[in-house]
């Protein structure tokens, strides 16, 4: 075996099992230290294969009627049978596609109007002091409670589910663009007068890139809260969507839908969260590095 | 030939407690080309105070300051600022940092290329032209800071503490540096140190300051920074006359710190 397929080996060993390799084999100390739980991908695998092995011997031994505790391979089923002749109307990635439509409109407006508020918050007293009560007020309030009011004023449609999601992620962007502002140090700041830029350049050159690590992480949480308030708002009021979807097959009791959209939903939210943070390493590479 | 001017420069400030803290007292000294002036004196003494009203951070409650004959009224690029750390921007690469200045004034791509190889030549950078700042080590990120304030030929060099975080090895490689850059630039360099050997060495005129209010004691004419790159900066630090500076000032400090 080659030296770069020995080191290949290596390294994939140490993401599925991890090793004991190198200097870790002869630290004494591994209680506490972090890089002792490094890798172990392998039983990340071994977990989410117990858990269907389980589901698929409990649904055979018919301990719980097939009617509430539906076979993997039930379940499956219906998600091909959705996804090709629809579910009252729609078809399953008709109702995914409304429901991120919904995410990816309220979240959109959420920062481009959070991001210049939180900024403002963060560089102008006035600012600050005319937001900061209001935002600290509704900021606590969970969404969801404000549902009822979301429908009295919108109705159940589109723009319903819109305000709530860009109210959502309005106040977390602003929070977290307002605290990369303030992470910025004052040295960068100085430097960058001293280098001749003007106001607006240091705005634009400094204060706004120093903040978009903060703002980012602020998007990550936005998204994901999003997500969740989303698919509980479609089952308090809609007529479609995945939470819709659910909601209106657990009232017949088809429970194989029920499982078959909980777990769409989980790796929708799951696929979400990852897109997110390979754009994040792309976009903001020098994030948690900087010494400069 | 330029000429930086401090004149009957005050600082009084009110201090957390309600009470007047008086951070500098009658300021009065001028630099011109040839000079690299440093500062040493005990935390609490003002000489950061001064940096930062010569910078244009601070506005002095009385005095000017002038370069040449301008007064400075707020920072500007004519004045070059090296910090100890933190002010470089770990978003750019090493060239984007050093190029920052020419871009803010819009001067044009392809003579920033050249100029920034320069510089990066200039301060013994070559060839880390793409690198990101994170993945450099502390003196040379500083090198990469004097490179930065060197592309907008500024007429001053301020710097605050600029060794102070480095290791003691780098900061003997850096210190020679400073006096190569000065030299060949020919730019007046106003340093602010904690390290006496540092202040002596590099300085051709060394400004002691003291506390309560801030004000400078004494001032050296010193022969050591002029003679620093032809000589072995180690011998020049254990001959005689250098040693006599030294404790003739560490003498004058400890007797500040036993006044209070």
């Amino acid at each position: 075996m080659s030296q770069s397929n020995v080191r290949k080996t290596r390294s994939w060993l140490l993401f599925w099992r991890g090793s004991d390799k190198g200097l870790a084999k002869c630290k004494t100390v591994t209680f506490g230290d972090p890089a002792a739980v490094e890798g172990g991908a392998i039983y990340g695998v071994l977990s989410v294969l117990t858990v269907g092995i389980v589901w698929q011997l409990v649904a055979m031994a018919q301990i719980v009627p097939p009617l509430f505790w539906p076979s993997p391979g039930a379940v499956f089923d219906k998600f091909i049978q959705i996804a090709t002749e629809g579910y009252k109307g729609f078809n399953l990635f008709e109702h995914l596609g409304i429901s991120l439509y919904r995410v990816m409109a309220g979240f959109g407006l959420g920062c481009l109007f959070g991001i210049p508020v939180g900024l403002g918050m963060g560089l102008n007293r006035f600012i600050k002091g005319w937001m900061d009560p209001l935002i600290e007020f509704y900021r606590p309030v969970p969404p969801l409670a404000y549902v009822p009011l979301v429908i009295i004023w919108m109705g159940i449609g589109d723009g319903g589910k819109v305000l709530l999601l860009f109210l959502a992620t309005f106040s977390i962007i602003v929070i977290s663009a307002r605290a990369g502002v303030a992470s910025v140090a004052i040295q960068k700041i100085h430097a960058a007068y001293s280098l001749g830029a003007s106001r607006w350049q240091v705005l634009r050159h400094v204060i706004l890139v120093n903040a978009l690590p903060e703002i980012f992480t602020g998007m990550r949480v936005a998204m994901g809260v999003c997500w969740g308030t989303l698919v509980a708002a479609e089952m308090v009021a809609a007529t479609s969507g995945v939470g819709w979807m659910v909601l209106n097959a657990s009232r017949y009791l088809n429970t194989d839908i029920v499982l078959m959209g909980v777990i769409l939903m989980g790796v929708v939210g799951f696929l979400i969260d990852m897109c997110m943070r390979k754009l994040e390493q792309k976009l903001i590479p020098w994030k948690g590095k900087g010494r400069g | 030939m330029s000429e930086l001017r401090v004149q009957g420069v005050t600082m009084t400030y009110e201090g957390a407690d309600g009470q007047p803290v008086r951070a500098l007292e009658n300021i009065n000294f001028s630099m011109n080309q040839d000079d690299i002036v440093t500062v040493l004196g005990p935390s609490g003494c003002g000489k950061s105070t001064l940096l930062n009203i010569i910078a244009g951070f601070l506005n002095p409650t009385s005095g000017r300051v002038f370069i040449d004959d301008r007064e400075i009224a707020g920072p500007g690029p004519d004045r070059g600022m090296v910090f100890q750390h933190g002010a470089l921007f770990e978003w750019l690469t090493v060239g984007e940092n050093v190029s920052f200045g020419p871009r803010m004034a819009g001067i044009d791509a392809t003579s920033r290329l050249a100029s920034v190889d320069e510089l990066l030549q200039l301060v013994g950078l070559a060839g880390f032209r793409d690198t990101p700042i994170y993945n450099l080590s502390g003196g040379m990120q500083q090198r990469v800071a004097l490179a930065r304030c060197l592309a907008n030929n500024p007429d001053v060099i301020l710097m605050d503490e600029p060794l102070g975080a480095l290791d003691a090895l780098t900061r003997e490689k850096m210190q020679t540096l400073v006096l190569k850059l000065w030299q060949e630039t020919q730019k007046m360099v106003f340093l602010i140190t904690h390290s006496v050997e540092e202040a002596i060495f590099l300085g051709s005129r060394l400004l002691v300051m003291a506390p309560r209010p801030g004000h400078v004691v004494k001032e050296f004419r010193l022969p050591f920074a002029a003679a620093g790159l032809s000589a072995d900066p180690r011998e020049i630090k254990s001959s005689r006359e250098f040693i006599a500076v030294r404790e003739e000032i560490l003498e004058m400090i400890w007797s500040m710190e036993e006044q209070h």
